[in-house]
């Protein structure tokens, strides 16, 4: 458990699901939290004792400037100290002020560190005044806030507004600050808000005004608003507020997040809106959540550091080495006979060897202090910049489907993304587009499979340019035909509706559509348009039409068959169970000016306000709010069974919305209503559903095409248009929303028809299966039906089909009036309300009545498959942790390519942590590490296990046995399980790590990574806000790493190692130097040079190639994956490479130095005429072999020489007097007059780079590596390119197999038993229909039988256990470790122990069907624990068959049957580990 | 050329022996110099790079600047003032300038005709005209210029008594312009005097004997030195010196094999790679 907290911040312990722990936290911050009372300004005489108080509250005004004018200098110059690099510099500088050490003039010295400190400086300043204004932009909008002098509201800057404010906000306006809603324009008091600021959400999220405030007859008045809020201190909890209300009578209300507007959002659909300002300025939450950009050091640069020390380390000796030598050289004069050149100090007196070496050893470090790179910080910081730039700038990066690109939001991690080894992905939204498309369901037992809509949806996929080409060709016209064709199906189908649907035009169009459509969430016209399946379509028809006759004959509901009754209950629960809002589509979803006056319709009730006579006045405002309220309270209060037959107002309302939406409603087959005249208006009038998950808006879409369509929802009622029987309206009297524990909602509603109180529950099977009706009445039938529908989820999830399962429960009044009761307890409880609102969901849902299940297809993105492939080609590793359900999960994994048929996978389900460590233990030795790449193992574990193996007892070996496997599959995990993976994996195997993800159960997972790579997808911004990179779809990631990943990685290696070359080398030449001028830290150079060569002369080359060079096209990135490795195994920059550089700088140095000092050996020429064709030829030398490294050449970078010339030129002609003590006045320009000058800059670089040429050409030629190789390719002719890489391809499939056949010889070699041998070619398993259906039969009896055995186990709780070697120690140990967990008890153990042995004696005595038999068992009990070691003896069938099933056995044994019986035998003399290894295949826990 | 024969007995001179010790040294030229020759002084075991000795000067004193003549800058200490007055040339370099005297004879028939030696031009023209300067004042008395200012402790005369001549007087003259040039090497040699061609059909000096007269002043005993005088003429290469020669055949040739090698290489591997996979 200790691991858990690691991973919270102080959660105490780790609670089964994240939410919960967050909760607890919450919690506990309440209690230390005090609270904070907020008053209405209006008050002044009130307020007065408060004042000081008051003043502590934060105004509204921003300042998100760091610095004032004022406090600039000093605050930046305090955090760029916390440099340590820049410390160094400042001391280095500072100590040239001593006069006894100082090397240089002070006020040079001071001069780059001051540069870099002033670029720094300046870049601060910059950002910080972009800052400002945008404060300044946002302090000085204006917005409405009520003035107790003029008694009304008035425009106010928002700096101005204060806590206590009274703020009016109208449509689409952005609110200034966290405002506690006290009034709306709509009648329900909601007021819908667009958080699209805060979390990219799209959707509209409804907010409430505070209850009693909603029962206000009249207009809120702030003058008489009297109450005193208390609430919670100002914290960045996003989806929390908490506080009460207190009025003068001592009522208290509870105030809850649906009450608070949150600074940022926008208004929408809301005529107009006012509150109390709760917390402004800098409190509120949405600032408070508004954390900077995280600083992330790369590898590269943790490496580089560690380089840096080293560089530090040969810095000390050579300083020493300078010290000691100057100290022996001192001594070498004795005391009396100084030398004429030895200059004594100021005093006149001569230091001691030793007080002089110690002297020397400061200056010299101070000389040498080039050798640690002082612009190298800055520089890399540069590059990156630009870097993150181009990245920018890639087009191909761009998704114009959802207009967004690339982001990169931490600067400094760019070349992270070359390394990375191992990939840790989310699954919904990130690999599959989280477009979630309805497919098919079941109603009560019986499947409709919607077989046009597969088909429909499979036209989707067709690659968008065959669409385009269509039209001329005709070889694509029959093509077209046939889609046409499919449309004609549906169009027949459609033929009840009057309308044909508009998706008979191209699906160009529809694309177009879908670009259009993209402000909204979740609504691709692949999600919208869904083809009725007609057997369904049939049934609802016949059941509406029954209705329909019965509500004319005032029959009562149960004259309805049971069946029919189910579906038109599903339909009913799948559109009203949701929190789905519906909008107009003509309503501009782009922010409107905030000054114009007259808002678009919002509303439908504002549609209707607009259009009767006497509107917009306040008085009619007020009076049809009250006649809506009172009629709503008529809703409440009386028992009006229809709501057409409600009060003429909302009689007059609710026509009018009817014309409305029929207007709207391109479908138009509402019109067996009558309302024909307004059917036929143009399409695009079109109901728009916003859902804030996108199954909601599936599901409700795939209820409109059965003409179930949601038309209206206001908080308490939600409106549903039937085929035959118009619009009902369901009063809604709760809604129970969706939580994660749960994992289910329900909705508590009054069905108009039959005036029952209606629970819907809609929920994952696996919850709301627990939950159904133990005994009912229909006893048989709907065991039955469970039976079925269970079947059928089980088919969807092996389809890789999210489930949903649609219960129903009818309530009594009394029922419903008792549970109300703690209900409203809950409600309005303040401390725990979560808690209670939970418990009290748990009591109304249960008992259920099961009505159906559907399957939601989410679609994987495009190019999933392929990215997958090549990043794992790339050498990547990619581990897909999803919170999914294992079959669900195994099944996109396969879909994305990410398990392989011919696989072997391990699933790993235990119970316990002893088991999980059998587990792997068990599985270790299995496969020796030799083979870990080769055979390709997948490694399916659930949540369950991997808590156990997240243990610190087992991590190792979980890992031990992760790491062989070619890809891991965690199902079930929580958030924080993620987290924790990806965290073993980074620390323990110190491997890179990269997590992707989209949504916010992805962000710790995604901070926890080295690269955090965030979708900017549909669930909001939460993960790209926590993450580094954030790329609009999963096969962006593919470019992202190949191609920029590389480049920025091989860059900014190259870029470091030439770094340290360079001042290494340029060091070296004033060591050398030190040989020849008595250690006495003298530098032949010009300090100017010195000092500048760093900032000048040689730092703009290689920024131009850190940024620039391309070491492989793009193409052949993309196209050769395998290039990727290079970066992974740190290629480019590996530690020998740093001391390769360093001794080919020493031997350059040597060079450059001695070819000089034998040219000008005992010659006249003096001290800085000679250092200056050292520094030219140092400056050629450096140049030119970056010119060797770089791979692609630019003349920008030879330019410098040219520079170096002229500056040099220029330099030394400006001053003759100036500059002490160099004083190089005209040095250059006679040099330039010197033959020999040119002669030895010539020869100088040459035998310099020599070796290095000769090592790159040799190296290149004899052994290219796979970079030169790739550089190579793209040298040539694109055919020929194309040709050689479809060999490429081929022969590394051929290598694979070979290697994988290889593989599978040398582990089989090692075992004992040779009964495999050869067999083990795998048949990837086409699963077909008929051998489905059969199995199902098959499962049926087996279910049967089973239920039988279950009889007899408590609770009618299901009990499968399954050993198929019993007879062996080790293997039994094995299964102790399986209990039932419901039971849990050891009684139920030992049960199943015993029941264990007959069955695997069944087996041994070769029953297969039995074991075809048992291996499907778990599949129908959900919690049982099997394990189940599947001898490579399964037939085919029995291999197809636990296929199907989804337990992901894809055995890649075939065995005979006498072979496998012979095998049975030896095994069971054999010891347990020789079993374990001729298993060699797979074990399940389930 | 400086074997410790005859002037062994200067050896232990110190600056300002007032009697210079003086030695001749007698040798003979093999070949004739045709062209102009220079006569160097050389020095070893000299380090006149030595960080604190070539900081230990003042580039504007010597350029004339009249504030740093009275007032050098602190780089010169412990070589600024002298008894409260302000050194003239101040600093180490200055106050260590090589303070020798050489003449040379050519002994024709035992007659010793002097060779003129020319003492203007040797020096950078730059220097001498844009970095040198004497301090500028009313007069042209150089005495008067430096007056307040006191000569450098080893000189034997102040620095406005170095040459007679006016224009090679003062921090312009020459010798003392190429002594304040500091060498780079602890090994250097320094211009002392052209010998320039008379006319030309005669070589401007023969081959044949030749003595050279030292006033021997300049103490180099101390810190192992040697002095030397060399004789040399200049191509348009600069002075003799076969390293670059040698280097480039060198260099030449080790390039030639390389090149040799690598075409043998190129051909038979070169075309390897464009049919060669990625290794996976």
């Amino acid at each position: 458990m200790s691991q858990g907290t690691a991973g919270g911040e102080g959660a105490p312990q780790v609670l089964p699901e994240g939410k919960e722990r967050q909760r607890k936290r919450r919690r506990r911050k309440k209690k230390e939290s005090k609270t904070r009372l907020v008053r209405s300004s209006l008050l002044l005489p009130e307020a007065e004792p408060e004042k000081s108080k008051r003043t502590v509250l934060a105004c509204n005004r921003l300042k998100t400037t760091k610095y004032t004018a004022l406090s600039f200098l000093p605050k930046n110059l305090f955090e760029q100290f916390h440099r340590l690099a820049n410390v160094y510099f400042v001391f280095i500088a500072l100590l040239n002020f001593v006069p006894a050490v100082n090397a240089f003039q002070p006020e040079l010295a001071l001069a780059p560190v001051l540069f870099i400190l002033a670029v720094t400086a300046i870049k601060d300043l910059w950002e910080d005044y972009s800052r400002y204004r945008s404060d300044q932009e946002i302090n000085h909008m204006e917005c409405l806030v009520y003035s107790r002098n003029e008694k009304k509201y008035i425009s106010r800057y928002w700096k101005e507004v204060k806590v206590g404010d009274f703020v009016q906000l109208r449509c689409n306006e952005i609110i200034p600050a966290d405002i506690l809603l006290l009034s709306s324009s709509d009648p329900d008091g909601l007021c819908h808000i667009e958080t699209a600021n805060l979390d990219g959400e799209t959707n509209l999220k409804q907010r409430q005004v505070v209850r009693r405030f909603l029962e206000l007859d009249s207009e809120f008045d702030p003058l008489k608003f009297t109450s005193v809020i208390e609430c919670e201190k100002p914290n960045n909890d996003l989806s929390r507020f908490r506080g009460y209300i207190i009025h003068k009578s001592g009522k208290k209300d509870g105030l809850f997040k649906e009450n608070l507007l949150l600074r940022g959002c926008t208004i929408r659909n809301t005529e107009e809106v006012a509150g109390i300002v709760i917390y402004a300025g800098h409190e509120t939450k949405a600032l408070l959540n508004n954390n900077g950009p995280r600083y992330k050091r790369s590898k590269l640069e943790r490496q580089m550091n560690a380089d840096v020390l080293w560089c530090v380390l040969i810095l000390l000796i050579m300083c020493l080495f300078s010290a000691i030598g100057h100290g022996l050289w001192v001594w070498q004069y004795g005391e009396k006979k100084k030398p004429i050149f030895d200059v004594p100090g100021p005093d006149g007196k001569y230091l001691s060897p030793v007080l002089a070496s110690v002297y020397l050893f400061l200056t010299v470090i101070i000389v040498f202090q080039v050798l640690i790179p002082i612009s190298l910080y800055v520089s890399i910081e540069i590059v990156k910049i630009c870097q993150v730039y181009f990245i920018h700038q890639d087009k191909d990066l761009y998704d114009e489907e959802t207009d967004s690109q690339l982001q990169c939001r931490a600067l400094n991690i760019t070349e992270d993304l070359g390394q990375v080894q191992f990939i840790f992905s989310d699954k919904t939204g990130t690999l599959t587009e989280n477009k979630m498309v309805f497919r098919r369901c079941t109603v009560s037992g019986i499947e409709y499979s919607h077989d046009d809509n597969a088909k429909r949806l499979a036209m989707y996929q067709e690659p968008d340019s065959e669409e385009e080409e269509a039209a001329p060709k005709a070889g694509t016209l029959s093509q077209r035909d046939s889609i046409c064709s499919h449309q004609s199906i549906k169009v027949i189908h459609r033929s009840q509706s009057t309308k044909t649907h508009r998706r008979t035009g191209s699906r160009a169009e529809a694309k177009r559509a879908s670009i259009l459509s993209k402000h909204t969430a979740f609504s691709s016209p692949m999600e919208k348009d869904i083809t009725p399946d007609p057997r369904l379509l049939e049934k609802v028809n016949e059941c509406a039409k029954h209705l329909e006759v019965m509500r004319s004959h005032e029959q009562p509901l149960s004259h309805l068959s049971p069946e029919l009754c189910d579906v038109f209950d599903f339909f009913i629960a799948l559109t009203i169970c949701n929190t789905v809002v519906v909008t107009a589509p003509n309503q501009p979803r782009q922010k409107v000016n905030r000054f114009e006056l007259k808002s678009p319709v919002k509303t439908i009730e504002d549609f209707i306000r607009r259009f009767t006579p006497s509107r917009l006045t306040a008085g009619s405002n007020s009076s049809s709010s009250s006649s809506l309220a009172t009629s709503k309270s008529m809703h409440r209060f009386g028992l009006s069974t229809l709501s057409s037959t409600s009060t003429d107002s909302t009689l007059l309302k609710l026509e009018e919305k009817l014309a409305y939406s029929a207007q709207m409603n391109n479908y138009g087959y509402s019109s067996q209503q009558g309302r024909t005249a307004v059917g036929g208006t143009p399409e695009e009038g079109e109901l728009r559903y916003e859902a804030e998950s996108p199954d909601e808006a599936a599901l409700v879409y795939a209820a409109r095409a059965y003409n179930c369509s949601l038309v209206g929802r206001l908080s308490d009622q939600v409106s549903v248009e039937l085929p035959h029987l118009g619009t009902l309206s369901f009063e809604v009297l709760h809604t129970l929303g969706f939580d994660s524990i749960r994992k289910r909602m329900s909705v508590v509603v009054r069905h108009p028809l039959t005036d029952e109180i209606n629970v819907y529950t809609k929920g994952a099977d696996s919850v709301v299966m627990d939950l159904l009706l133990p005994y009912d009445p229909r006893g048989k039938h709907q065991k039955k039906i469970r039976s079925k529908t269970q079947n059928y989820l089980n088919l969807y999830a092996v389809d890789g089909l999210r489930t949903l399962c649609i219960a129903k429960r009818v309530l009594s009044k009394e029922e419903y009036g008792c549970w109300l009761k703690t209900h409203l307890e809950a409600e309005s409880s303040i401390e725990n309300r979560e808690e209670l609102l939970f418990q009290s969901a748990l009591r109304i849902e249960k008992n259920l009545h099961l009505l159906g299940a559907t399957g939601i297809e989410d679609r994987l993105q495009d190019g999933v498959p392929e990215t997958i492939a090549s990043l794992r080609k790339a050498g990547l590793q990619i581990w897909v942790l999803t919170g999914d359900k294992q079959e669900t999960a195994v099944n996109i994994a396969y879909a994305c390519k990410l398990l392989d048929h011919d696989e072997e996978i391990i699933t790993l389900n235990a119970e316990s942590p002893v088991t999980t460590g059998n587990m792997t233990v068990g599985f270790t030795p299995l496969y020796p590490p030799s083979s870990s790449v080769l055979s390709s193992l997948g490694l399916v574990i659930d949540g369950r296990t991997l808590a156990y193996a997240l243990e610190p007892a087992l991590e190792d070996k979980f890992l031990a046995l992760a790491k062989r496997c070619r890809s891991v599959l965690c199902c079930r995990s929580t958030p924080l399980q993620k987290s924790m993976v990806v965290k073993l994996v980074r620390d323990k195997l110190k491997a890179m790590t990269l997590a992707i993800g989209d949504g916010a159960n992805d962000v710790s997972m995604i901070q926890v990574a080295d690269v955090g790579v965030g979708i900017s997808g549909q669930e909001g911004m939460q993960a790209v806000m926590a993450s580094d990179f954030a790329i609009p779809r999963f096969r962006h990631l593919e470019k992202l790493l190949l191609v920029h990943g590389h480049w920025c990685y091989s860059r900014l290696a190259n870029m470091v190692l030439y770094f340290f070359y360079k001042n290494a080398m340029f060091v070296a030449l004033l060591f050398w130097y030190q040989f020849y001028c008595g250690f006495s830290g003298s530098s032949m150079i010009d300090q100017w040079y010195l000092i500048f060569f760093n900032l000048f002369f040689s730092s703009l080359p290689q920024l131009i190639t850190g940024v620039l060079d391309k070491d492989v096209p793009a193409e052949v990135l993309i196209a050769v994956p395998q290039l990727y490795k290079s970066g992974q195994n740190m290629e480019e920059y590996q530690p020998h490479m740093f001391w390769m550089n360093m001794i080919d700088a020493m031997y350059q140095s040597l060079v450059c130095f001695f070819i000089p000092y034998f040219t000008y050996y005992d010659s006249e020429v003096d001290i800085f005429s000679w250092g200056t064709p050292i520094t030219t030829i140092a400056l050629f030398t450096i140049i030119l072999h970056l010119a060797i490294e770089t791979k692609t050449w630019m003349v920008s970078s030879f330019s410098h020489i040219i520079l170096f010339f002229f500056v040099a030129l220029v330099y030394n002609a400006s001053c003759p007097v100036c500059h002490p003590p160099s004083n190089p006045y005209w040095t250059m320009e006679r040099l330039m007059g010197d033959p020999v000058f040119y002669f030895t800059c010539i020869i100088s670089p040459v035998v310099a780079l020599l070796p290095r040429f000769l090592y790159r050409t040799l190296q290149g030629t004899l052994f290219p590596t796979q970079l030169q190789l790739g550089r190579q390719l793209s040298k040539l002719s694109p055919e020929t390119r194309t040709q050689l890489l479809t060999e490429l391809n081929v022969k590394e499939t051929i290598r694979q197999t070979q290697l994988l056949a290889d593989s599978f010889s040398l582990s089989l070699g090692s075992n004992a038993s040779h009964c495999y041998r050869a067999k083990n070619q795998s048949t990837p398993l086409p699963a077909s229909p008929q051998t489905r259906e059969s199995l199902f039969r098959e499962h049926t009896k087996a279910e049967h039988k089973t239920d039988q055995t279950a009889a007899a186990s408590p609770q009618g709780a299901v009990l499968y256990e399954e050993n198929k070697l019993p007879s062996s120690a080790g293997s039994l140990e094995r299964s102790v470790g399986f209990h039932d967990v419901r039971c849990g008890t050891s009684e139920v153990e030992s049960l199943s122990v015993g029941t264990t042995l007959p069955w695997s004696s069944a087996v041994d005595q070769e029953d297969f069907s039995l074991l075809k038999w048992i291996t499907s068992t778990p599949l129908f009990s959900h919690i049982g624990t099997v394990l189940q070691v599947s001898s490579s003896s399964l037939q085919n069938e029995t291999r197809d068959s636990i296929c199907v099933l989804g337990s992901s056995l894809h055995v890649d044994f075939k065995g005979l049957k006498e072979e496998s019986s012979n095998c049975l035998q030896d095994k069971m003399k054999g010891t347990p580990t020789d079993h374990c290894k001729n298993e060699n295949s797979e074990t399940t826990f389930l | 050329i400086k074997p410790s024969s005859p002037c062994n007995k200067c050896l232990n001179v110190s600056w300002d022996s007032t009697p210079p010790c003086t030695c001749t040294i007698n040798f003979t030229l093999e070949h004739s110099f045709e062209s102009n020759v220079f006569m160097y002084y050389g020095l070893s075991n000299f380090y006149q790079n030595h960080r604190r000795y070539v900081k230990s000067r003042d580039d504007s004193q010597l350029n004339g600047d009249n504030s740093s003549l009275l007032n050098p800058s602190k780089e010169c200490e412990p070589y600024r003032t002298n008894e409260d007055k302000p050194i003239a040339p101040c600093g180490a370099i200055a106050n260590s300038m090589f303070n020798d005297t050489l003449e040379l004879y050519r002994i024709d028939n035992d007659t010793r005709t002097p060779i003129t030696l020319i003492k203007k031009g040797i020096a950078w023209w730059t220097d001498k005209n844009v970095k040198f300067r004497n301090p500028t004042g009313d007069g042209n008395n150089l005495t008067a210029l430096f007056q307040g200012t006191t000569k450098p402790v080893n000189w034997p005369k102040p620095v406005y008594m170095l040459d007679s001549e006016p224009d090679n007087n003062g921090f312009i003259n020459e010798d003392f312009i190429v002594w304040m040039r500091t060498a780079a090497l602890p090994t250097f040699r320094k211009l002392y005097r052209l010998i320039e061609r008379k006319n030309n059909f005669q070589p401007t000096l023969q081959a044949g004997k030749y003595s050279l007269d030292i006033a021997y002043n300049y103490p180099v005993h101390s810190f192992d030195g040697r002095k030397r005088m060399i004789l040399s003429t200049i191509s348009w290469m600069g002075g003799k010196n076969p390293f670059l020669g040698i280097a480039y055949i060198t260099v030449g040739s080790i390039c030639f094999f390389l090149g040799v090698v690598l075409l043998f290489i190129h051909h038979k591997y070169g075309n390897r790679n464009t049919s060669a996979d990625i290794p996976n």
